[in-house]
């Protein structure tokens, strides 16, 4: 019997273990300490201690795009918790052409996030679909891309448009799973529909309910093409619209891009990261109990 | 089991009652007519909703220049539909040659992570040697890590390893994602050990048994893989818009932005270009999602 070379498990796994070492666990290491230096794109830079966190503080782009990545979480979160729940409810049933509705409703997280950006810049243009159609019943246009909180709110409608049919999926296989008889047990109480929903189908999928917050809430905070596209690249009026992920893209990039200070606010970005599924978690676990 | 496949009829439904086909439910019962047209009532106001700004930008795509894109009340149909804009996109950005570039990208990101992830999967779910652990936990932390993060510090990686504002500096970094090898893993592992130790006995080595009984076995979720790795690769915009700066290397989702940013004032050449990405991967998709939604489902229940 031929034995293994006692090489090959390494072999199998080199690749893998190389692109995930080489690309993303030597980068987050380099950006830890990156983070205390003071690099640039060409200049290698030196030791700063805490000095790009200080400058942080002082920083009101940095305080902008904390409030605006925060806000993010708040206004998609609830919504992409909830709406594709009673979507996933609707496309349930198996009646004729259900397969074809699933498969539509799932195009938009499908499409690229540039190709939907700016379809909804098309239509929320002064001009736009969106526009017209609010002229025609007698509203008039709203200025949704001009205004620096409108232009939140449609970045963060565009968000929920585009995740709707990723989280619908994530919540089908759940309900997949909630017994018939608990319904059916409901119903012959003599529970009505929304009764039903709330006593039955939301405590049978809360554990689900609780990892679409935590998807939601990680990818929310890191938001950066929505709002990179509708608002331009400085971020809407005065910069007001600018995320954190666009303001590490805008202040590390470039041939004078500071990538110590870049890093420093990455950092900020783990952090949070890291605490909002924690804090997700937690929730979940003492609910529990 | 497939997300589709559970919601679709456990027992079969009986297809035909005495007296008229009926509607029915996954378990067979009868759905209320009522019912059944407030079913459909809402689907197709959240088809408008999802699908119709797609149509919207299609129809844009085929106004011509003469034709007020602007009216109000909006016009959804063109009233002479012409290609033209089709051929000024082409015109003014080399479309073709940046959707060339997003093919490539794509292609190499699908061959790179099928391979890559298969071959470290079936190392992490089937093998024994010491530092397995080891390695799967680097690839659960490398999982953890999120990309807008470590952008900054991947784009400094590149500009040392000299391949930014190249190809292969686009794909490198995704080219095999940890998410994909731990999702290989687990189709693996689901892989009863009988079929693998009679292969064993009659003297497979380890590579044959790899690639004549394992990897077939597990051939839906290496095609989850290859699509997402295809998606992800085709619609990614943040990295490739670090990594690359000189125009004629540009990926679809870059070009288009450039497009956008610098024709914004003609909705029509913008409309054409979104159209250009958007449908290979609407085709896509509709061709695949049996296989997609199955193998979704397979990773979601047992993972």
């Amino acid at each position: 019997m031929r034995r293994q070379l006692p090489t090959s498990p390494w072999l199998f796994a080199a690749p893998g273990l190389l692109i995930a070492g080489a690309f993303v666990l030597y980068p987050f290491v380099s950006t830890l300490v990156n983070s205390f230096t003071d690099r640039r794109t060409l200049v290698p830079g030196g030791f700063v201690g805490l000095d790009n966190f200080r400058e942080l503080l002082h920083d009101d782009m940095f305080w902008t795009g904390l409030r605006n990545s925060t806000l993010y979480i708040l206004g998609v979160v609830p919504a992409l918790v909830i709406l594709p729940l009673l979507l996933a409810l609707l496309v349930q049933k198996n009646i004729p052409g259900i397969t074809f509705f699933r498969s539509a409703f799932y195009t938009p997280v499908v499409a690229s996030i540039v190709v939907v950006g700016l379809i909804w810049v098309w239509l929320l243009d002064e001009r736009g679909l969106v526009n017209s159609l609010l002229e025609t019943v007698g509203i008039g246009r709203v200025g949704f891309l001009s205004d620096q909180w409108l232009l939140l709110l449609s970045a963060m409608a565009v968000t929920v448009w585009k995740g709707l049919g990723y989280y619908m999926i994530i919540y089908l296989a759940a309900l997949a799973n909630v017994p018939r008889e608990l319904h059916e047990a409901a119903a012959v109480d003599g529970a009505g529909p929304v009764r039903r929903f709330l006593t039955v189908t939301v405590p049978a999928v809360r554990s689900t309910m609780v990892l679409v917050a935590a998807l939601s809430s990680v990818a929310a905070f890191k938001v950066f093409s929505e709002v990179y596209l509708m608002a331009g690249p400085s971020g809407g009026p005065a910069g007001e619209d600018t995320t954190l992920v666009m303001l590490v893209q805008r202040t590390g990039t470039g041939l004078t891009g500071r990538v110590g200070y870049a890093s420093a606010l990455s950092v900020v970005v783990f952090a949070v990261t890291v605490a909002l599924m924690l804090l997700v978690l937690r929730a979940d676990r003492r609910e529990e109990t | 089991m497939s997300v589709l496949e559970k919601v679709r009829p456990a027992r079969p439904a009986p297809a035909a009652t005495r007296e008229r086909r009926r509607v029915t439910d996954e378990h067979g019962r009868r759905v209320r007519i009522g019912e059944l047209a407030l079913r459909y009532l809402l689907l197709t106001a959240v088809l408008a909703l999802t699908v119709g700004p797609f149509l919207w930008q299609l129809s844009t795509s085929l106004k011509g220049p003469t034709e007020d894109i602007y009216s109000s009340p909006p016009t959804f149909l063109p009233s002479h539909p012409t290609l033209h804009n089709y051929q000024r996109v082409a015109d003014t950005i080399p479309v073709w040659d940046y959707a060339l570039n997003s093919l490539k990208v794509a292609t190499a990101n699908v061959v790179t992570n099928c391979v890559g992830s298969a071959l470290a999967g079936y190392a992490l779910a089937r093998l024994r040697y010491r530092g397995r652990r080891a390695a799967t936990f680097a690839f659960v932390l490398a999982m953890l890590v999120p990309v807008e993060g470590i952008v900054i510090a991947q784009f400094t990686t590149m500009r040392e390893l000299g391949l930014n504002n190249t190809l292969i500096g686009v794909v490198l970094p995704g080219s095999i994602g940890a998410m994909n090898v731990l999702l290989m893993r687990n189709a693996f592992r689901n892989l009863p050990y009988e079929i693998e130790e009679a292969a064993y006995v009659d003297g497979a080595n380890v590579w044959q048994r790899f690639l004549r009984v394992a990897l077939p076995s597990v051939k839906g979720t290496l095609a989850v893989v290859a699509i997402f790795a295809f998606m992800g690769a085709w619609d990614d915009f943040l990295w490739p818009l670090i990594v690359l700066s000189d125009p004629s290397r540009f990926t679809l989702t870059i070009g288009l932005n450039y497009l956008h940013g610098t024709f914004a004032n003609d909705e029509r050449l913008v409309a054409a270009g979104t159209v250009i990405a958007v449908a290979p991967l609407i085709a896509l998709f509709a061709c695949l999602q049996r296989y997609f939604f199955r193998g979704v489902g397979e990773g979601a229940v047992k993972g």
